[in-house]
């Protein structure tokens, strides 16, 4: 393999990863606050393509994406509202059916809503044909939108949960939740929160990623698997780890194909991850003192 | 106890089904079954099929019906699972003994039925593009869309006039991709080309920049796609991301506009060989297909709102076959149907010049196909 | 002998269904019913694994599919051009060779379903023993996780395999004569001893699954299920029992799939796919996950409703409705809840008022 080749495979692999990355990011946020994996989070990356696509027929890209942005997240903090706050005792089997049957409903109601036609938004920058050249390697333009929306997620995650009174209010709900509604933190806003959160961010990938992948009604589950996968080979509630565990994924996968064939691609991910779980559950940068303590 | 109360239950509802599910007999219709995968993986080629059916049959409906009967069309939803397409075609047959039945929409599922609709003597008229589904010929299954090997054959003539020697083949992994890869990996020595590479790629795949590079690295002259999901438009979007220059050759599942509009200006020069319902107004004025191409045209996308697409093309064609034999046959006998398909010759639908025969079933041939190409994001005759 | 009436009473309806769809003349119906038979036993088989044994398994389907793959492989290999080969005479001289005319004509020789129904359950027990033992010793999310990717794994195998059919699947599986007159065949002709076929198998699996229940085995599989650390301290195998039982539900499944295959006459990809093995667990959480005869009566219900395209372009719509509302309303199974509470109370309303009566006649007496 040429060096512009394992560049090429690189960047395929980053930009993948990358759209794992941001279904990972969001069943993390979700996860940190209530102890739930929500598998409706594939979901939202699709109702942020297809409520994007309908809304930029009438106005121009930015606003439309933020106004798809802004109804996703509402969409979530409904969700939560209707659903989840019920569940609140439930055990996690409970709570993986009624997330897996959430994700049914939001999917057969965007078939009805829209149809099962594929929706491409327009590129951010240039067209369908523009490329960029790195070091030999072409990537589209809008690669570059997708890896710098991912690190503007992550960057601003970072210092939300460091820094602001609510990012430390949300760590503490997941530290401890009773401890937390002591201290006058408002659990029930914090858990509704990170769903809209996580559905906001969901939504903005969908968006981001909508150029280059498209948007179809039944895309949420593939890639809710995949986030799946991502957030408990990171370790499950760390967010950052998330993302380098996406691109990790994604280069993997990336590299399988550059040798073998790409119909066993995924057989090839989920046996690292049977591999991983078996071996090292808290995953692979998640502390094991931290992960015991933890109901999963 | 409690255990007595569930199954008691039990009871309670099988009977209550059985006697509230009695349905009334109507007389003076004739039943046509339909089965399509409107939902679920298949929907590309479901949806527009069962609209169009049902379109097709209200329409002849409204027009007095056949030889003075309506047209009782049932359309069952399969979401493309083998094992519903059975029991529904089991349901279809011997609960409402329906007269023939149109689809299944996917090659597998048409060939899980094949059988039951051969012992059974009930008429099939097939949506799936699979050459298994008429080969070996059972003498109660039809099919409509055209068959691959044709399709194999016309990209092939393009490319040898265009001197291309070594190609990369991909396809996604549906029934459609898979029998499509086949049929080219069995044509193109004979044509004089090389298959450097052939590979699938999952159905919902989103980004296939990887498997392109692998392409790329191999040198190819041109690259075939063959499938009918949403990659048909990121192949071409990848490839010119990647810098790929050569052409784009794609199957006869390109057909339909939506897939142009995705890729946006990576479609244009795509080559692929496609019936002449994309091109119906392009066609000369004395075409044979012409007519009835611009009347469903005009019909569908009025009705709907939205584009033509051949795979309601394949449904349209079924339904039409179906009631061009119960004319000529003037029976409600199942066998007498299946004669009366055998025997069509010379009907003119999407697909091409329907012209049936004891050995072919797909009644179709080569001049069924034409080369077309994307032109300022519009379907037009190859030059 | 009490624990055996409900199946006394299974049997009884199952025989009584048998002679209204006979009498009523909607024999037609005893085709999706015997499909539904043998999601049923998925389901129960899947009940015990979540219900006793506590473990979410999302992987069922993939069970399913070895049992059915197996089969549709070993019987469609055609073995008329083979003469000469070892495998060829090994069968043929044990007289596990079985010629047969096709529709089309042709003679073709296959091997006998016993064998690939000795190998679809070894096959699926050895797979799950040794899935089980690692991947049960983890917990909640993680373990949903790792049954979900041995069903994934198995899926992408099918759909990306040749000798597998690819997305199309395999047909023309041929029919199994389990003893010369009873025949294993979708075709008309044998559809009540079909129904019987597939209803048995449901018996004998729950009559296996009650003495399970009501052994030690059992007992143990009880404990597991109100916590698995009490349980380990009073000296219960924990991870032996949960292996057993996750092999015994995998079993089941190979079993449905091997059944369902010949007699559908073939299998396709869709049954592999981690939607179905979503649907397996909607069926045991609203059949109320630890009561076999919820799962066996929603199993039922939902799938013959499914099978005879009742919901439409809404099946899969249903499916999640019933998930939702069920695991928000009435976490404990639909009939447990709605209808035995009532049922319960309605008797003790009259059986209560009764005493109350008793208790004023009584009081007016003295």
């Amino acid at each position: 393999m040429s060096p512009e080749q394992i560049l090429q495979y690189i960047f395929a692999g980053i930009t993948v990863g990358s759209i794992y990355a941001f279904v990972a990011i969001g069943y993390n946020i979700i996860y940190n606050t209530t102890g739930i994996i929500n598998f409706a989070q594939g979901e939202f990356v699709m109702l942020g393509g297809m409520i994007s696509f309908t809304l930029s027929k009438f106005m121009p890209l930015l606003p439309a994406i933020i106004l798809a942005v802004l109804i996703t997240a509402a969409i979530g903090g409904l969700i939560e509202i209707v659903f989840i706050r019920r569940m609140r005792k439930s055990s996690v089997l409970g709570m993986v059916v009624v997330t897996i049957g959430i994700s049914i409903l939001l999917r057969e109601a965007a078939l009805y809503i829209w149809d099962e036609q594929i929706r491409a938004l327009s590129f951010f920058t240039g067209t369908e044909i523009s490329s960029v050249n790195i070091l030999g390697a072409r990537i589209s333009p809008q690669v570059l939108w997708v890896l710098g929306v991912t690190s503007i997620i992550v960057g601003g995650l970072y210092l939300f949960f460091k820094f602001t009174l609510t990012g430390q209010a949300m760590r503490a709900c997941s530290e401890n939740s009773r401890a937390a509604k002591l201290c006058g933190i408002k659990t029930d806003s914090m858990v509704n929160l990170s769903f809209m959160l996580s559905a906001g961010i969901g939504a903005l990938g969908g968006c981001v990623v909508s150029p280059l992948t498209q948007t179809h009604y039944a895309m949420g589950t593939d890639l809710a698997i995949k986030g799946f996968i991502v957030a408990i080979l990171g370790g499950l509630g760390n967010p950052i780890a998330a993302v380098a565990a996406g691109l990790i994924l994604g280069l993997l996968e990336s590299f399988s194909i550059s040798i073998l064939p790409m119909a066993y691609k995924d057989v090839i991910s989920v046996i690292i991850l049977l591999i991983i779980l078996v071996v090292k559950p808290s995953g692979l940068f998640g502390s094991k003192q931290a992960s015991s303590l933890k109901d999963f | 106890m409690k255990r007595i109360f569930t199954v008691l239950l039990l009871t309670g509802f099988v009977l209550s089904t059985l006697f509230v599910s009695c349905k009334k007999e109507e007389t003076g219709t004739i039943k046509i079954g339909a089965i399509f995968a409107v939902t679920g993986g298949a929907s590309f080629l479901g949806a527009p099929e069962a609209k169009t059916a049902e379109m097709v049959v209200e329409g002849i409906n409204a027009n007095g019906g056949v030889n003075g009967m309506q047209i009782e069309l049932i359309i069952k939803d399969s979401a493309a699972n083998p094992e519903k397409a059975i029991s529904f075609a089991k349901q279809l047959i011997e609960e409402d003994q329906v007269l023939a039945i149109i689809g299944p929409s996917t090659s597998g599922e048409t060939m899980q039925i094949k059988d039951i609709c051969e012992s059974y003597k009930v008429p099939l008229v097939a949506a799936g593009a699979a050459e298994a589904i008429v080969d070996p010929v059972a003498s109660y299954v039809f099919k409509t869309p055209q068959k691959d090997s044709y399709v194999a054959k016309w990209i092939f003539t393009t490319m040898k006039s265009m001197g291309i020697k070594r190609i990369g083949v991909v396809a996604a992994n549906t029934g459609f991709g898979n029998a499509g890869k086949g049929q080219l990996e069995k044509y193109a020595s004979d044509f004089g080309i090389e298959i450097a590479i052939a590979e699938t790629y999952d159905k919902a795949a989103t980004d296939l920049t990887a498997l392109l590079t692998k392409l790329k690295a191999q040198n190819v002259d041109a690259v075939v796609n063959w499938s009918i999901v949403p990659a048909q438009s990121i192949v071409p979007k990848n490839m010119k991301q990647l810098g790929m220059e050569v052409p784009l050759f794609q199957s006869h599942g390109f057909g339909n506009i939506k897939y142009v509009e995705a890729a946006g200006e990576a479609a244009e020069g795509i080559i692929f060989p496609a019936g002449r319902l994309l091109v119906a107004e392009k066609l000369a004025d004395g075409h044979p297909q012409k007519e009835n191409l611009v009347a469903y045209k005009t019909a569908y996308e009025a009705k709907y709102g939205e584009d033509v697409s051949t795979f309601g093309g394949h449904a349209y064609d079924a339904v039409m076959l179906v009631i061009e034999a119960i004319k000529s046959a003037d029976s409600l006998e199942r066998k007498e149907i299946r004669d009366a398909l055998e025997a069509i010759s010379g009907f003119p639908g999407t697909g091409g010049v329907f012209s049936f025969s004891a050995s072919d079933h797909n009644g179709l041939g080569m001049d069924s196909l034409e080369m077309l190409t994307v032109m300022n994001g519009q379907f037009d005759f190859l030059q | 002998m009490k624990r055996y009436y409900p199946v006394i009473i299974l049997f009884i309806t199952i025989v009584v269904i048998q002679i209204l769809t006979f009498v009523t003349g909607k024999g037609y119906m005893l085709t999706q019913l015997t499909m539904s038979a043998y999601y049923v036993l998925v389901a129960v088989g899947l009940c015990m694994v979540m219900g006793y044994a506590g473990q979410i398994s999302l992987g069922q389907a993939g069970f399913f599919a070895i049992g059915g793959y197996t089969t549709a492989f070993l019987t469609t290999i055609d073995f008329s051009d083979k003469a000469g080969t070892a495998i060829y005479k090994l069968l043929d001289t044990l007289g596990l060779l079985i010629t047969k005319e096709t529709l089309y004509g042709d003679t073709i020789m296959h091997m006998s379903p016993w064998v690939s129904l000795f190998l679809a359950v070894i096959l699926a027990g050895i797979t799950a023993y040794l899935l089980g033992i690692p991947v049960l010793k983890l917990k909640g999310h993680y373990l949903a996780m790792a049954t979900m990717g041995f069903g994934i794994i198995i899926y992408r195998l099918v759909l990306g395999t040749k000798i597998f059919g690819e997305a199309d699947g395999i047909s023309n599986v041929p029919s199994f004569t389990i003893f010369p007159g009873l025949e294993l065949s979708g075709d008309f002709s044998t559809r009540i001893s079909n129904y019987y076929i597939a209803w048995l198998l449901v018996i004998a699996a729950i009559l296996l699954m009650v003495n399970l229940i009501n052994s030690r085995v059992g007992r143990a599989l009880r404990s597991l299920h109100g916590g698995e650390d009490a349980s380990d301290a009073m000296g219960v195998d924990t991870a032996r029992y949960k292996v057993i039982v996750f092999v015994i539900g995998a079993v089941f499944a190979a079993l449905a799939g091997f059944f369902m295959t010949h007699y559908n006459g073939g299998i396709g990809p869709s049954e592999a796919g981690v939607g179905k093995s979503v649907r397996y667990v909607a069926i045991v959480a609203v059949g109320g996950m630890a009561n076999i005869w919820g799962s066996l009566v929603m199993g039922l219900i939902l799938n013959f409703l499914s099978l005879r395209g009742v919901f439409g372009h809404f099946d899969d719509a249903v499916f999640g409705v019933i998930l939702v509302v069920m695991m928000m309303f009435m976490p404990e199974g639909f009939i447990r809840i709605a209808v035995y509470r009532d049922i319960k109370s309605f008797f003790h309303k009259i059986l209560n008022r009764r005493k109350v009566e008793k208790i004023k006649l009584e009081h007016s007496h003295e």
